[in-house]
């Protein structure tokens, strides 16, 4: 407090300048300046009807069912409560006889072309203009006329179903497609009476977040096709949960009907998603009911084919491959995986690894960052919302991480914070950022050392809190450059944080639990190299498909047919699990409980939801019993005792001892003692000026088994390809579109060769893990680069 | 095919510099593809949302909210004919039944040579000189049927080219500005300061 002078001073009370207060219905309600009167009043019991308003976005008053009466000078006057900001000694009644006949009259008006066709509705039951309709409607209406007809339903996209007749044309799928996701490919089209949303002719509204327009439709005009006519509102079962897709951890609501998973639906969680969903979480709820998943153990019988059997017998013969392996030595024996399951599943395995002294497991597959990540300042999602600069060293987060990229994305356009990009692509975050550095492969470290020069990156970095979102963004690059780079952008900004993006579901709870190589154990390339050259008696993979996830197929090839014996944990036969020697059906998503731990270190818990299919158990009860068979008591014996020994086991778990917290917005694990990174010289290959860079990335539709094995997912991913810089194609000598071979030091395969702006000259962007010819073929994980030849076939 | 030819880019590009955000001269541009089409094609739209940075789906969204863009193709000539209370009043029924045995098509038809569409219009608000229509939007006042057949063969011999230009051209003198000569408007979200009235400041 300052000194005072005057003898009459209050005392000073530090007053806020945006607070107001406004009475709603003869309550007084605390506000803030610029905060509409809906927001206010959803703070109290008084509910104001609306379709068009939603707290996530801009406000229209397109549909006008929100009027309320606010006090003037002249007496009450009707106003919409989405589109008036809160004013100090404001007075609103919400519930007068004025008001209700307004809002009957709105609610009329909007029924007038509505085809009440809730029998036959997705919607109804959870219908907000059903609800309201009874809720604040007149109960019977004026028109008699025709209504309006229009075909039904027409499909926007893949996925998306419109149903024209029933749409109130509330402007929320238009705005979240524009403000939200970025993705404008619906708009309103003509007018008045003939006013519908559509996309431009024959191009779809194929946006990675269709799915959330379909959730916030305050009608049935918009449904998806992975749940039309799945289930009735009132006969679902819901539970909250959180995505394990990708590792932004996304709460979701489970939502299953006669014990099959039917949908899921995006949560309103502040620190996370903001109830946002992107399709590839949404709708690969369809792999879990997948009629391929393993509903029993298998085993390689005497002709060497995988048969059933029986659970004591997959145990008993895995318990003795382990004891046979642990004999020659516990270096024989090695865990890939685990990153598919959840924090108690992984903290399962690494005691059973400890038990059994064995210390080459890595939850990582050869396409990670090292652990210490996870020891550096940390930032959380929502400090991207206050920062002043946010540094993307990162993989295109709309195709690997996208509902952190919608986060990014509303810092930039709301112009909170400025973004950098660098990277050795235009990713879909380039036309939002402030600074664009897009950098050859090998030379990201030195060229952030090179800005340090540059006045106006370095004023930008010191004008306040720095955000560094850092991932592999290429797979062809080594984890060391990333790291390298790292340091340089540490070293002009001390002040960052650093939210490392590890893509896998759970990478981070399955590090934190234990899964990762410690007292010189191997890493999961190591593990490979090691059981090529016949070292590795005993591998098991847990959830884990080296051979289609590990970004070098040779390798992973070596290191499979190279390993004495294999035991699979996982939910289908993969390309791996189909080479093993006994594979064991584990329970998936939502058919089992726990918790998982997102990108930022939020641990939240997974619900379960339906029963296992078949015989399949949850990967940590694996764990226990093949313990027990090879006389390793792991002490638990139910999944609750398992989640309180990790609690107090694993110190960066302790946190998640809130379980309230854990069952909605999570807790932040405790962080270890910040470590600094040191700046290192790293001298980069030259590249040969015939050749072209490899630049290896993500698309969001894959091959991966979760959308592969989802019928509305595994239509969408496009096929390979090699796609160079338009001004390299007549170098190449070939046309776009035509197959031209493409080859590394490792394999040469063929690919069709396209071109886009967004890769640099001398680079070359190789889409992983798609249709047609596998990239992987082309990598090698030991190398710090890949420069590739592309030739115009013969 | 029917995206701006070289010379419209360049109209396009100087109409864009108008403006503080490129999309508010999407509307002046609908016209200017209109113009050199004589309707709004599927490629135009794709064109004119790259030029100004919005979807495709947002230009069709903008297009067809007013009535004056077209879809289809449309005749050289337009023929409106008002059809709404005072028009129908004096005779517009006859006018239009009249119109549709003279140039061979129903409303709403094309002619087979590509120089007409006929087409009902509602109110022209030029009542007091019912029966109306509109060429190209140029207006015929208290039309006989004779003076719709003088009309139709002026228009096919060439005689009113001078005054009725083809369909989509909005004026045939383009309004140039310099650069030097713009308002310098800048865009809201790129404000530094509030508009001299907002502050009081302005002399009124």
């Amino acid at each position: 407090m300052t000194t005072v002078d005057s003898s009459n001073a209050t005392p000073e009370v530090a007053v806020d300048p945006n607070a107001v207060s406004v009475t709603i219905n003869g309550k007084v309600v605390a506000a803030r300046k610029g905060e509409m009167i809906i927001a206010a009043a959803d703070r109290t019991d008084d509910f104001i009807p609306r379709f068009c308003y939603h707290p996530r976005m801009e406000p229209v008053g397109m549909c006008r069912q929100c009027l309320v009466e606010v006090v003037g000078p002249r007496g009450p006057m009707m106003v919409v409560s989405c589109m008036t900001p809160v004013a100090d000694g404001q007075v609103v009644n919400t519930e007068t006889e004025g008001v209700k006949k307004a809002q009957e009259g709105v609610l009329e008006l909007l029924l007038a072309n509505h085809p009440l066709d809730c029998p036959v509705c997705d919607k109804g039951g959870e219908c907000p203009l059903q609800d309201q309709a009874f809720s604040h409607g007149p109960g019977e209406s004026r028109f008699v006329e025709e209504k309006r007809h229009y075909e039904k339903p027409i499909a926007i996209s893949e996925n998306v179903y419109l149903d024209r007749e029933r749409c109130i044309l509330c402007d929320r799928c238009t705005r979240f497609a524009d403000e939200v996701a970025g993705d404008a490919l619906i708009s309103f089209t003509s007018r008045g009476n003939n006013t519908q949303v559509m996309t431009f002719p024959d191009e779809p509204f194929s946006s990675y977040f269709s799915g959330n327009t379909v959730q916030i439709c305050p009608v049935g005009a918009l449904t998806a096709k992975p749940y039309r006519f799945k289930a009735r509102p009132w006969d679902i079962e819901h539970v909250e949960s959180t995505c394990t897709t990708c590792s932004v951890g996304c709460r979701t609501v489970v939502q299953s009907s006669r014990d099959e998973l039917v949908r899921y639906q995006g949560v309103d969680s502040q620190p996370v998603n903001w109830g946002w969903l992107c399709d590839k979480g949404r709708f690969n709820f369809e792999s879990i009911n997948s009629k391929d998943r393993l509903t029993t153990p298998l085993i390689k019988d005497a002709s060497g084919n995988l048969s059933a059997t029986s659970w004591s017998v997959a145990i008993d013969s895995a318990a003795r491959m382990l004891r046979t392996a642990l004999t020659v030595s516990p270096q024989s024996v090695a865990f890939i995986g685990g990153a598919r399951g959840t924090n108690e599943d992984a903290f399962a395995w690494a005691q059973l690894a400890n038990a059994l002294g064995v210390d080459s497991r890595d939850s990582q597959m050869a396409d990670g960052l090292p652990p210490q990540v996870f020891s550096l300042p940390q930032a959380t999602i929502a400090d991207i919302d206050t920062a002043k600069t946010i540094i993307l060293l990162a993989p295109d987060l709309k195709e690997e991480l996208p509902v952190l990229y919608l986060r990014v994305r509303h810092a930039a356009e709301k112009r909170a914070g400025r973004v950098v990009e660098v990277s050795p692509r235009a990713t879909g975050l380039a036309g939002k950022a402030w600074k664009k550095v897009h950098v050859e492969p090998g030379k990201t470290a030195a060229a952030l050392r090179a800005l340090a020069t540059d006045a106006a990156f370095t004023a930008q970095l010191a004008s306040g809190s720095v955000v560094v979102i850092v991932g592999r963004m290429n797979l062809a690059e080594s984890e060391e450059s990333v790291v390298h780079a790292l340091a340089e952008v540490l070293h002009m900004a001390p002040h960052a944080t650093v939210l490392p993006v590890l893509r896998r579901g759970n990478v981070r709870g399955a590090i934190t639990a234990g899964l990762t190589p410690r007292n010189g154990g191997k890493s999961t390339a190591e593990i490979l190299e090691a059981a090529a050259a016949g070292k590795i008696e005993c591998l098991v993979l847990l959830g884990a498909d080296p051979l289609s996830d590990v970004p070098d197929a040779d390798l992973a090839r070596r290191g499979i047919s190279g390993a004495r014996n294999i035991i699979a944990i996982d939910t289908f036969i993969t390309q791996s699990s189909a080479l093993a020697d006994i594979v064991l059906p584990a329970a998936a998503y939502g058919e089992k409980e726990g918790t998982t731990t997102n990108v930022e270190g939020r641990i939240s818990n997974v619900a379960q939801s339906i029963t296992p299919v078949g015989t399949s158990r949850p990967d940590w009860m694996i764990a226990v019993e093949l313990g027990t068979a090879t006389s390793h008591d792991l002490g638990v014996a139910s999944y609750n005792e398992l989640h309180a020994a990790m609690i107090s086991g694993v110190r960066e778990f302790a946190p998640a001892v809130d379980t309230h917290a854990v069952q909605h917005d999570g807790v932040i694990v405790a962080h270890p003692t910040p470590i600094t990174l040191t700046r290192t010289d790293s001298a980069s290959s030259e590249r040969n000026s015939y050749d072209y860079r490899a630049v290896v990335s993500r698309k969001l539709y894959d091959n991966a088994i979760g959308t592969a094995k989802s019928p509305s997912l595994a239509t969408l991913g496009e096929t390979s390809a090699v796609i160079v810089n338009p001004l390299d194609v007549p170098r190449i000598g070939a046309q776009v579109g035509e197959s031209v071979r493409v080859t590394s030091p490792r394999g040469s395969i063929a690919l069709p060769l396209h071109e886009s702006v967004d890769v640099l000259r001398g680079t070359a962007w190789l889409p992983i893990n798609l249709g047609g010819s596998d990239v992987r073929e082309l990598l090698d994980v030991a190398k710090d680069v890949i420069d590739l030849k592309i030739e115009k076939m013969s | 095919m029917s995206r701006l030819n070289e010379a419209n880019i360049k109209t396009a590009l100087e109409i864009i510099a108008r403006y503080p955000r490129p999309k508010s001269a999407l509307i002046p541009l609908l016209h200017l593809s209109q113009e050199q089409n004589g309707f709004i094609t599927r490629d135009a739209m794709v064109h004119l949302g790259e030029l100004v940075g919005v979807t495709s789906a947002e230009v069709y969204g903008t297009a067809t909210f007013y009535e004056m863009f077209r879809f289809e193709p449309v005749g050289k000539y337009l023929v409106n004919i008002c059809g709404t209370m005072s028009c129908a009043l004096m005779g517009a029924g006859d006018l239009m039944h009249h119109a549709e045995h003279k140039l061979g098509v129903k409303a709403g038809g094309t002619t087979a040579d590509g120089m007409f569409t006929l087409a009902h219009a509602e109110c022209q608000a030029a009542c007091t000189e019912a029966p109306t229509l509109q060429v190209n939007y140029r207006f015929r006042y208290k039309v006989t049927n004779s003076d719709f057949d003088a009309l139709i063969d002026d228009l096919k011999s060439g005689k009113l080219s001078d005054e009725i230009p083809s369909h989509g051209v909005v004026a045939r003198i383009r309004q140039r500005i310099p650069a030097d000569r713009g308002v310098g408007a800048v865009a809201p979200e790129l404000a530094t300061e509030n508009p001299v009235w907002m502050d009081g400041k302005a002399a009124l």
